[in-house]
């Protein structure tokens, strides 16, 4: 398959120059890919695909009950991030994961921020997602955003923004890793002359991080990690991430908590555990502390928390910097907190509570994106340019009914990586989500997901839409002078 | 000092689930070797006689089950039941499916090879169960046992001999005894009235067949010599080293409830341990002659009774979720 047909259209495309010429970072690639004889690539493609099917990388799709597991498309043409493009994002993500968790640890302590007018108090107390039982609590370190996973795009200039923060229990990591394992075994030969930055340190990385917040002093602490069960969409990635850092994989049934703490039951009896990565929501955690009808959470969890008897990662209550309302002031939290200008720009939003915007997205719902305060996962959306009347109609009521809950934002002509797509390449539309560890220090794993919307002209790249992924290189910097190994 | 950490102890809920994953692999490997092997034999024998497809439903304990649902014992019928039929708890499919499923819920406690071996062997049952019954009949069961032996040569050599191990070769023992005994009493009774055709070239191509059904036959040629199906029913109860032989893997399910709870071998801790030890000891010292004197299919519906009450000993000392209180404040 050759790329001699291949158009950019009018996007920005993360392999080629507007001219059509090969970006010199991908220039390798492109050869190795082009050189391949006839048809071998979509024999690959199709190695690939059984590959995955094979390992059983699979999610569960809600309300498919018929057949609910699903490969997430794989493509092969991987996304090379420059090395000089990558050190800005990593001193951006640093930077921003440091300020938003200094803005929980205020809301949650004097709320300096909302008292020196930096941002609206009831912008924040109105968030749904803050939680009034985390008032003074002071987890290790200080951090309540452990795992991170920011989404990055770009528009048509190339400029990087963030788009969202996703600091509750994002998702996704386990697909980086299994990535790169399947590009490594099917097509090695992509790899060849380049020095791609490894990604498999990340399970360690985040075991050390989830053992320092352990609350007892303990020469070895029990981490374990918490899901909601085999019918969650994201439950390859709990038994995967669990597997790889050798802990345990709980579900609250396996729990229970009396005055001491929170306790496994083993087979031996129960047994104490000091650290929880809990890939649960703060609303199904605990029935007795947020939704009672929640049968996936564990009993009396957050008082056990509150005592400082157990660790919890991420901290409940963090969502309050998860709203997208809230998302909107980021860059005026870096200024305040880190005082410094924000190295990784916000998508400019319009806040629906705030009069005139209000107009101004309602007056413009064709042009921008629509979003809901907090929902993920492409739910709760409205892209106005490939809406409908009646979608708009539906938003606009939605929005006036309550407009605290919505904010938009111009639609961005997302950056693009060619794709196969039957027998040939075309663009399609990615974005990038890199993982953040924040303990003492703050880790980001090279690179990230990168997530592809494989419909042509879809902007919309989660799993749940028909989204799929690709592996994403963080490329080494050419060696200083002398030759390369 | 830095002390060793203790291996870690296993969630009773994952417990339970190795347990039955192992159960249902075992189970899966027999019904098809059963199917195979009667296959094999009808094929062998003359026309009067070639319709028995009826008796290994028999076997696998589902007699009822089968009747309800079909109106005769064809072999297309029967194939269907034990190979495909969802209704059929006990059927190739399901058996593949329910063990999948354990295995996705302690995916982390298992090894990836094991896990990939199990979704392949799904894999292929997804593909096939798409007709009424396999295609390629023998090649199917085949690939089937061959599938289920890779799962557990798997197990053998990428799983640490821990407590999960122990688990899984508890679970895999109790279903191998359990089907060993069910296919020696069904078969018995069904050979031995042919008092007739002893000595005739069927009698012996009948025996050979239950020795195959339980893939015994060339080690009881090595230890036996002559078929007589006294020496097969010691054979199949009573061998220690055949790995088939009920004594066998009874003495293997006490061992590794023993790795489990830590307690010298001879004495026991739980009622499961008490359970197994009783019956281990039972089968060491049996003799044959004297079975068969008392009474062989009563011997054949104490002992199920028995691996029955060591099945349910086993969730209770291990699986039921323990009372509330810590037992230690760790």
């Amino acid at each position: 398959m050759q790329f001699s047909s291949y158009d950019t259209q009018a996007f920005y495309d993360e392999m080629f120059e507007s001219d059509g010429r090969p970006r010199p970072h991908a220039r390798l690639l492109l050869e190795t890919v082009e050189s391949l004889s006839d048809g071998q690539l979509l024999r690959y493609k199709q190695a690939a695909e059984r590959m995955l099917l094979q390992m059983g990388i699979t999610f569960n799709v809600y309300g498919d009950t018929a057949g609910t597991e699903r490969i997430f498309p794989f493509d092969l043409i991987p996304r090379i991030v420059p090395s000089g493009e990558w050190d800005r994002i990593e001193r951006g993500l640093k930077q921003r994961v440091h300020a938003l968790n200094a803005f929980i640890d205020d809301i949650y302590h004097e709320q300096k921020i909302l008292k020196d007018r930096v941002i609206p108090s009831d912008v924040i107390l109105s968030a749904v997602s803050y939680r009034k039982q985390c008032q003074g609590l002071d987890p290790p370190w200080r951090v309540w955003c452990h795992v991170t996973g920011t989404d990055l795009v770009r528009d048509r200039d190339g400029q990087y923004y963030v788009l969202e923060d996703n600091l509750r229990v994002p998702s996704g990591v386990s697909y980086v890793l299994e990535n790169r394992e399947v590009l490594k075994h099917i097509f090695p030969a992509v790899f060849e002359g380049l020095s791609v930055r490894p990604v498999q340190e990340y399970p360690s990385r985040l075991l050390e991080m989830l053992e320092s917040i352990a609350p007892r002093p303990h020469h070895d602490p029990r981490v374990v990690l918490l899901t909601p069960g085999i019918h969650n969409s994201a439950y390859f990635e709990h038994s995967y991430l669990a597997q790889q850092m050798g802990v345990q994989l709980v579900e609250g049934r396996d729990l229970t908590v009396d005055g001491r703490g929170v306790f496994m039951r083993t087979t031996k009896g129960l047994e104490r555990v000091d650290v929880i990565y809990r890939r649960i929501d703060d609303d199904f955690l605990d029935p007795q502390a947020f939704r009672e009808d929640s049968m996936l959470g564990v009993s009396g969890l957050m008082a056990a928390y509150q005592a400082g008897r157990v660790a919890l990662a991420n901290a409940p209550g963090n969502g309050v910097a998860d709203d997208k309302v809230v998302y909107a002031y980021v860059p005026d939290m870096i200024r305040y907190y880190e005082d410094a200008d924000p190295i990784l720009p916000n998508v400019p939003t319009y806040l629906c509570w705030k009069d005139s915007d209000r107009s101004y997205v309602l007056e413009h719902l064709e042009q921008l994106v629509v979003k809901s305060a907090n929902e993920s996962g492409g739910y709760g959306m409205l892209v106005g340019p490939h809406s409908t009347r009646e979608q708009r109609e539906e938003f606009a009521v939605k929005i006036e009914a309550n407009p605290r809950n919505y904010i938009a934002q111009p639609t961005l002509g997302l950056s693009r990586v060619p794709t196969i797509v039957g027998d040939h390449f075309e663009g399609r539309h990615v974005d990038l989500r890199p993982y953040v560890l924040c303990g003492k220090e703050i880790y980001v794993a090279p690179g990230g997901l990168t997530r592809v919307a494989m419909k042509k002209g879809s902007l919309v790249v989660n799993s749940s839409q028909g989204g799929g992924s690709k592996d994403t290189w963080v490329l080494d910097p050419p060696a200083q002078g002398g030759q390369q190994q | 000092m830095t002390l060793m950490p203790a291996s870690q102890p296993l969630l009773s809920r994952v417990a339970d689930a190795v347990y039955w994953m192992a159960r249902y692999i075992e189970r899966a490997e027999n019904v098809a070797r059963f199917i195979g092997v009667n296959q094999n034999l009808m094929l062998d024998l003359p026309g009067g006689f070639s319709d028995q497809w009826q008796p290994i439903v028999d076997t696998t304990g589902d007699r009822a089950a089968f009747l309800d649902h079909y109106r005769t014992g064809t072999k297309d019928n029967v194939v269907h039941f034990l190979a495909f039929d969802a209704e059929n708890p006990n059927s190739i499919r399901s058996c593949v499916l329910a063990a999948r499923e354990n295995a996705r819920s302690v995916r982390e406690t298992i090894s990836s090879e094991m896990w990939e071996q199990i979704n392949s062997l799904y894999l292929l049952l997804a593909a096939e169960s798409l007709k009424l019954v396999p295609e390629q009949l023998p090649q199917f069961c085949h690939q089937v046992r061959m599938a289920c032996h890779l799962f557990q040569g798997i197990t053998e050599v990428t799983l640490s001999h821990g407590e999960a191990w122990n688990f899984i070769r508890l679970g895999s023992m109790l279903e191998r005894a359990d089907k060993t005994t069910r296919i020696l009493d069904v078969k018995y009774f069904i050979l031995l009235p042919s008092v007739a055709d002893v000595g005739t070239p069927y009698d012996d191509i009948q025996w050979a067949a239950v020795l195959k059904s339980v893939s015994g036959f060339e080690m009881y040629r090595k230890r036996h010599g002559r078929i007589a199906p006294e020496r097969i029913v010691e054979f199949l109860l009573l061998d220690a080293d055949f790995p088939r032989a009920v004594r066998h893997c009874v003495g293997l399910a006490d061992q590794s409830l023993h790795a489990i709870t830590g307690t010298r071998p001879g004495t026991y801790s739980c009622a499961a341990e008490r359970r197994a030890g009783l019956l281990r000891s039972e089968l060491d010292y049996a003799q044959a002659d004297a079975i068969i004197k008392a009474g062989l299919h009563e011997f054949f519906d104490a002992l199920e009774a028995k691996m029955n009450i060591i099945d349910e000993c086993i969730r209770g000392d291990f699986f039921a979720q323990p009372a509330l209180t810590p037992a230690a404040a760790g």
